[in-house]
């Protein structure tokens, strides 16, 4: 079925209420931390204080000795027991060639620590407060070093620095870079005008509300584990904890991840705790829960962001893009995660192209080790990096012109599809001005220079931001991820079992931390076969119930596993209709299916979708000589394309140039995201990005000690969350071009919010300060920095 | 060990619990009332949030002990017998007020409560109003509307 056809049937498009939302509402959503299996103890982590040290040793004997202590792990112990480090998923080969360094993350530390968290020792005992008690008494000897944590300290040139590990002694992963370097330069030469632009992109703390939590457990009888996980891809976790650490087969292995409370990227990855968990739990024969405070989830949860970027644009004197110059030092932290190496390299640089036909673009990317917590995707994933960078320096370009900001924009839309960028991609579709001037609609733009003039009259700054982003999602196709270094397919999986009595329960690799698939896949189920979305619910979650699964990540679950679903849909109406044929004495080509019923081309005679599954499980009156009985069906899907999810934001902010308070007051966002199946849903999903995204820009900040390495925005009294009221009504609207490559024409919706709000928030900002003479403001955008900003620029 | 008695989604429970045990643990662990959340180490997040003698209370943050002799009504408690909802939680179904749902109990909670206090309560009052609850899924824009329609429908 065509993506046209697929957006014509009823369900889709309704703003379906949520299937999920009961067992939410009344408490019954069942969360790792939620399940109480018999014969539990607790485990608490062992942690390091230090930001970067050697391990001199770990006496575990007080603390054996501790009430309900049942066994403390260390290092030694899974070094012992064969346990592999936490491997890397992509693979990044540098500039000359030489693939990234890589080196080993234990399990728990051997005899260094490299940042304050690194885990140290496991301390299993009956109760929680037995282990966290117990783990009081591990006694680790350290001798500290000195650490970095900082990216603009550790690419420094020269500086005398620690090096973190000895197989990149300058503390280097890789060096890499994308575009035609000579042709960048040779654009430059001819330019009219040059902006250039140096920016940080804070570091960010994920703070799903669910912290990460996991039981460990080990039955005997079959000598099979179960980990019960927070987390957006068991099977992936099933397949990084199998092959790489454990060295167990993955018919032995069950990850169960249940009602997940959140993800934004932070539980995609193998954690060390879900391994050491799942590896005692077969030692001490016992089920083992942690649950991750939110302390150690500050410390321990792969963090996000954190670039230091120069940028330059080549521009006509009208104001075109002729070249791009990018370079940036992105920080990885300690170890590498699981997709920390693709972030800012895949993920990034290949956006830069934005919406924009720049000729020529070259990026260069150093990524470093640093004495800070793994950093890895968080909402959008190194997409934020590109849209801030590209969107900053585009609206520097159109003031430094003369021009407006919707004006340069304009002028170097993309207009032709499908378009080849010059770092990679291929966009398949999409209307920039479109959405551009539905934005400048809904925005009010035309009633702009009253509300200045009124913040005026107030003693008020007022200014106007726009960011015009594009995504690459899906993460797919396999061959192309895998020539880019992926070390995985991409694909999905998903598997429609229809029930006698005509009710379907679909399988799907995609997993709902929040996203609401168990409404929106149904939907696309129900729309299909012809049935209610009550008939239909969705599994997903399980290694042991559902085939296989990529998972969520990337706004890929509608797209990739949706699509999935669609492919087995497609097998089930294929055997259906065969059945069909049988039962009303046709031929399977002239039957047709509409709205639940088969009829005979050109006759009245039909048979319902209920009548037809009876028939496959009761198949008395059935073609048992050429149809197996039955209708359940599996479907792998592959994309051939990433999807491109774009839009325009607006933002207008209001700032108290005595306090440096910054008001956002209106905020504008519309996004083409092809088909849209539960338009309710969708714009939950904006919402909670560009709460995110304008978080990222006023408010969240992650920071870290320069001579100390220790984290000082720890716990949510000194790293500032978004709150109701930070935050005017959003307003939200949509453009269609459905994508042209997947069969629901769908592009995906997750991360856009957090993608295109931060530089839309920071444009604003700076258009509102101008008049004082700041040019530069880096995220995010606190009272403190604005006004310090002001001061500074009026001393100037 | 200390004997409390209390009344909870009203029905009388006695449990011996120690001197440091929290509410919460004392809901989730002893009651197996596993709604109420724990999302934070500091009294911040407001996913523990239930109602102790109808006013709202982080439970991460009271004494299981300080609840002696009191009625608390946890999000389990909410909902009529036959599995009705309460006119809050059949506002945040309807207005998409909640995605992970992990913070939607002690959302719905401090909702509650709020609209009791202010029953007239408009937007700029309900987000701020709703500064102890955090949300990292919604954006809260879903929460607010649905504050709005729940007030208006528990009058």
């Amino acid at each position: 079925m065509g993506a046209s056809d697929f957006s014509n049937l009823p369900h889709i498009g309704e703003s379906v209420r949520r299937k999920e939302d009961y067992r939410f509402l009344t408490g019954a959503g069942q969360y790792t931390d939620d399940i109480d299996l018999p014969n539990m103890t607790h485990a608490y982590f062992v942690r390091s204080p230090h930001a970067h040290a050697k391990v001199l040793s770990v006496n575990t004997e007080a603390a054996l000795k501790s009430p309900g202590v049942i066994e403390v792990f260390t290092g030694r112990d899974v070094q012992g027991d064969k346990i592999n480090g936490l491997p890397c998923g992509w693979l990044i080969t540098s500039t000359d060639g030489q693939p990234m360094k890589e080196p080993a993350h234990p399990i728990l530390a051997l005899d260094r620590v490299r940042y304050v968290g690194d885990h140290v020792a496991m301390v299993v005992a009956e109760t929680l407060e037995q282990a966290r008690a117990a783990a009081e008494l591990v006694e680790v000897h350290y001798e500290e070093l000195p650490s970095v944590v900082d990216v603009a300290q550790v690419s420094a040139k020269g500086a005398n620095l620690p090096v973190l590990h000895p197989e990149a002694p300058d503390n280097l992963c890789y060096h890499w870079a994308i575009g035609d370097k000579a042709q960048v330069d040779e654009a430059f030469k001819h330019a009219h005008h040059v902006t250039k632009l140096d920016l940080v992109n804070n570091r960010l703390v994920p703070n799903a509300m669910e912290p990460r939590a996991a039981i460990g457990s080990y039955n005997r009888a079959n000598d099979e584990y179960t980990l019960y996980v927070s987390n957006q891809n068991p099977h992936v976790e099933r397949l990084l904890m199998t092959a790489f650490v454990m060295g167990l087969p993955e018919h032995k292995v069950r990850v169960i991840a249940p009602d997940v409370g959140g993800g934004f990227g932070s539980k995609i990855y193998l954690y060390a705790e879900d391994v050491c968990l799942t590896w005692a739990s077969k030692k001490l024969n016992r089920n083992i829960k942690w649950n991750c405070e939110r302390g150690e989830a500050f410390l321990s949860d792969a963090h996000g962001r954190d670039h230091v970027s120069h940028a330059e644009m080549a521009m006509d004197k009208e104001g075109h893009f002729l070249a791009l110059r990018v370079h940036t030092n992105a920080n990885l932290g300690a170890y590498l995660s699981t997709f920390a190496t693709a972030v800012p390299t895949i993920l990034y640089a290949t956006l830069l192209a934005g919406q924009y036909k720049t000729p020529q673009i070259h990026v260069e990317v150093d990524a470093w080790f640093t004495n800070t917590a793994p950093v890895d995707a968080y909402r959008g994933a190194g997409r934020p990096e590109a849209t801030y960078l590209l969107e900053r320096l585009v609206s520097r370009a159109a003031w430094e012109m003369g021009m407006g900001q919707d004006e340069i924009r304009s002028k170097n839309f993309i207009q032709q599809f499908p378009y080849q960028t010059p770092v990679a991609l291929q966009y398949d579709i999409g209307d920039f001005h479109a959405c551009m001037s539905q934005a400048q609609q809904k925005a009010d733009v035309s009633g702009y220079a009253k509300r200045k003039a009124d913040s005026q009259a107030r003693g008020m700054l007022r200014g106007v931001g726009y960011s015009s982003y594009i995504e690459a999602c899906g993460i797919a196709p396999s061959n192309i991820a895998g020539a880019l270094g992926a070390r995985a397919g991409l694909f999905e999986c998903g598997e429609v079992r229809v029930h006698p009595t005509g009710s379907v329960t679909v399988f799907t690799g995609s997993h709902s931390h929040g996203q609401g698939h168990e409404t929106t896949f149904a939907q696309v189920v129900a729309a299909r076969l012809g049935l209610s979305v009550e008939q239909v619910d969705v599994v997903h979650g399980d290694t042991g119930r559902v085939p296989f699964g990529m998972g969520t990540y990337g706004s890929r679950s509608i797209s990739v596993g949706g699509a999935a679903i669609m492919r087995a849909l497609d097998k089930i109406e294929t055997k259906a209709k065969k059945i069909a044929a049988h039962l009303l004495e046709a031929s399977d080509v002239d039957i047709e299916f509409k709205n639940g019923e088969f009829t005979v081309k050109g006759t009245d005679k039909k048979v319902t979708f209920g009548q037809v599954a009876l028939t496959a499980y009761v198949p008395h009156n059935y073609p048992l000589d050429k149809l197996e009985p039955g209708l359940n069906e599996t479907a792998f899907y592959d994309p051939t394309n990433f999807t491109f999810p774009a839009g325009t934001y607006i933002c207008e902010v209001e700032i108290d140039p005595q306090t440096g308070v910054t008001r956002v007051d209106r905020f504008t966002a519309v996004d083409d995201f092809g088909t849209i199946i539960n338009p309710m849903i969708v714009e939950g999903q904006i919402h909670g990005g560009l709460v995110q995204g304008i978080g990222q820009a006023l408010l969240e900040n992650c920071v870290y000690d320069r001579e100390t390495g220790q984290l000082l925005t720890g716990s949510f009294m000194d790293y500032t969350m978004p709150r109701a009221d930070d935050f005017p009504h959003f307003e939200i609207g949509h453009v269609c071009t459905p994508c042209t490559h997947n069969p629901l024409g769908t592009k995906g919706c997750g991360e856009a919010g957090a993608i295109g709000s931060p530089p839309a928030v920071i444009n604003a900002v700076l258009d509102a300060l101008a008049p004082l003479g700041v040019k530069d403001l880096d995220m995010p955008a606190t009272p403190h920095r604005v006004w310090a900003a002001i001061q500074k620029a009026s001393h100037a | 060990m200390q004997q409390l008695k209390m009344n909870v989604n009203q029905k009388e429970v006695i449990l011996n619990v120690e001197p440091n045990t929290l509410l919460v643990q004392a809901l989730r662990e002893s009651l197996h009332l596993t709604g109420t959340h724990v999302g934070c180490d500091t009294a911040q997040c407001g996913a523990c949030t239930v109602l102790m003698d109808g006013a709202s209370i982080k439970s991460c943050n009271v004494l299981a002990l300080q609840a002696q002799g009191s009625h608390i009504t946890t999000i389990e408690g909410l909902a009529q017998k036959d599995g009705t909802l309460h006119p809050m939680q059949a506002a945040f179904k309807e207005c998409h007020g909640l995605q992970c749902g992990f913070c939607t109990p002690g959302m719905v909670m401090s909702a509650v409560d709020l609209c009791t206090r202010h029953p007239n309560a408009d937007e700029a009052q309900i987000r701020e109003q709703l500064e102890g609850n955090l949300c990292r899924c919604t954006g809260y824009q879903n929460i607010v509307k649905a504050v709005q329609m729940g007030a208006a429908n528990m009058k």
